[in-house]
């Protein structure tokens, strides 16, 4: 029984790391745009949270409201002034730039909140749990977490599959020079993009911060996971992060069950077993 | 009858490679003119300056009264010049009929729709939901033709429509340009056939190393004429 709760604990952590890869994911499958400071700016959203929390006194949950939008405007002003510069055939000048960002971001955050590890409680939610029976319980608050990861990915797709703005995001994706023959700013795309994947960068943030604790170095570990996720599921398929989120949730989770020091390494290395395996990931999107 | 796109003395450069010299062209309102030439002559090229792939600062190049030179593709689309792009160019991830939508993204107002673009191609109906990889290199040659009337331009370039098809694929495709200049719509045409292209065009320009090297109406010039501008003399005497 031990066993099967460490499984669908892991189950239901892979929903904050398919949140995690989600962004990046549409990031990279739309822009071929690697961003190295994507933890750092979920960490950043986890502060902003602690901020609210402090300044509001409300639940946690409720920063969703301002972070959410402030973030995807953000990021469609800071895709249109600065990384559209630098969106191109070449990959490096984007990780150089999002490295620096990272480092940026971090001594900002080690500034303004100290190195301290922070939480931020959603009260008697933290605790709360579901009872399945023959001891087996959820915690309210992991379960909202795995949710809302499903609900995300749903709409991204639903986007993606049913919108206009989805179509042309596809469309970009498979050709960005052609897509402008049809009318289409592929820097104003981009930065849809960009406002959506920060949309989701915000969301996650928020999540952290009720389901963990977080400090200021925290995010580069987060963008590991996103990336193990994402490569895990195949690239250009949001369910099949979602996939990568909760398989690497697992094997994490029941690493912490042989051995607590044994959870992060087991997750990577089902990942690295299965980057030699299916290098392709589980669900790579399918060309024609 | 007054010209709808007009192209004086232009220059075009990737880096630094010049592809086109001194270009002369122009094109009236409705008209029909055809673009041939060896491999490598700069017809593509011609059509990308046109369209805004390859941005030519400073050059004359005017389209209705617009300096063409001064807008980014995405904005030339607008203005009413949509292509048909050499190799097709389909979006692999989209349907066929999704590939027709997203040309009407500009929104220009005109005949075509999706229906009267399934009515030309009846074809395209039947495949709407299909993948745009599965289709026989003739339906995805009518899904570009398509999408680019879902734009309802003034200039519809068609670049090497041709390109691979059986001869009655192609007399089926061509048969379909009649009813596309029967709104008015001008249309600019690379062909590698140099009969096809006499046939459906009446006016014509031959390209060579980046040159005009011969331009005229289809009907009067002469063949031998139009082989030698092609080719060029030092094939012609080789
Ligand atoms: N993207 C590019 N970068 C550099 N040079 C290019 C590029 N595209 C074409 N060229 C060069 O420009 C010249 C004209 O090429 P272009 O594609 O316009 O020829 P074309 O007349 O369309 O030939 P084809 O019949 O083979 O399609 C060629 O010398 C070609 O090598
Ligand atoms: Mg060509």
């Amino acid at each position: 029984m031990e066993w099967i709760n460490a499984i669908l604990q892991g189950i239901l952590l892979g929903g904050l790391y398919a949140l995690f890869a989600a962004g990046l994911s549409l990031m990279f499958g739309i822009m071929r745009f690697v961003n190295l400071a994507h933890g750092d700016f979920i960490i950043a959203a986890a502060f902003l949270t602690l901020v609210f929390v402090d300044l509001t006194g409300l639940s946690p949950l409720w920063a969703i409201v301002p972070i959410v939008p402030a973030m995807m405007v953000a990021g469609y002003i800071g895709q249109r002034v600065v990384l559209n510069r630098l969106s191109g055939k070449d990959l490096l000048p984007s990780i150089l730039v999002t490295f620096g960002l990272s480092v940026i971001l971090q001594n900002l955050m080690l500034e303004t909140f100290s190195a301290d590890s922070r939480r931020v409680s959603a009260g008697a939610l933290d605790t709360a749990a579901i009872p399945l029976g023959g001891g087996l319980a959820v915690g309210v608050i992991p379960l909202l977490l795995f949710v809302s990861a499903i609900a995300v990915i749903a709409l991204l797709n639903w986007i993606f599959a049913h919108t206009a703005v989805g179509r042309q995001l596809r469309a970009t994706s498979d050709d960005p020079e052609t897509v402008s023959l049809m009318g289409i700013n592929k820097k104003h795309l981009f930065a849809i993009a960009m406002s959506l994947a920060s949309g989701v960068v915000a969301l996650a943030g928020v999540l952290l911060a009720v389901k963990t604790n977080f400090d200021p170095a925290a995010g580069p570990v987060r963008l590991l996971f996103a990336f193990e996720a994402v490569i895990i599921g195949g690239l250009g398929s949001l369910w099949g992060t979602l996939a990568g989120g909760v398989i690497l949730g697992v094997a994490q989770g029941l690493g912490a069950k042989i051995d607590p020091g044994m959870q992060i390494l087991a997750g990577h290395i089902v990942f690295l077993i299965i980057l030699v395996l299916r290098p392709q990931g589980l669900f790579p999107k399918q060309r024609g | 009858m007054t010209d709808l796109l007009t192209a004086s003395s232009l220059d075009a450069f990737y880096g630094d490679f010049q592809a086109l010299f001194g270009v002369n062209f122009r094109i009236s309102e409705g008209e029909s003119v055809a673009l041939i030439g060896a491999n490598g002559a700069g017809k593509s090229t011609f059509l990308k300056v046109l369209t805004g792939l390859l941005p030519v600062p400073g050059q004359s190049l005017t389209f209705d009264g617009t300096d063409l030179t001064q807008h980014p593709a995405h904005e030339i689309a607008k203005l009413g010049i949509a292509m048909s792009p050499e190799g097709r160019r389909l979006f692999p991830s989209l349907s066929v009929r999704e590939n027709l939508l997203l040309g009407a993204t500009v929104a220009r107002e005109g005949p075509w729709n999706l229906q009267a673009v399934e009515d030309l191609f009846p074809i395209l109906t039947e495949k709407a939901n299909t993948p745009s990889t599965l289709l026989s290199g003739g339906q995805q040659q009518m899904v570009a033709i398509g999408r680019a009337l879902m734009a309802n331009p003034k200039i519809l370039l068609l670049d090497e429509v041709s390109l691979g098809l059986a001869p009655v694929i192609i007399r089926d495709i061509y048969s379909a340009l009649p009813r596309i200049r029967e709104n008015g719509t001008s249309v600019i045409l690379v062909e590698q056939d140099i009969g096809q292209a006499v046939a459906v065009s009446d006016r014509l320009y031959c390209l060579q190393e980046g040159r005009i090297s011969l331009e005229g109406p289809s009907a009067t010039l002469d063949r031998a004429d139009i082989s030698a501008a092609y080719f060029g003399r030092k094939k012609e005497h080789a």
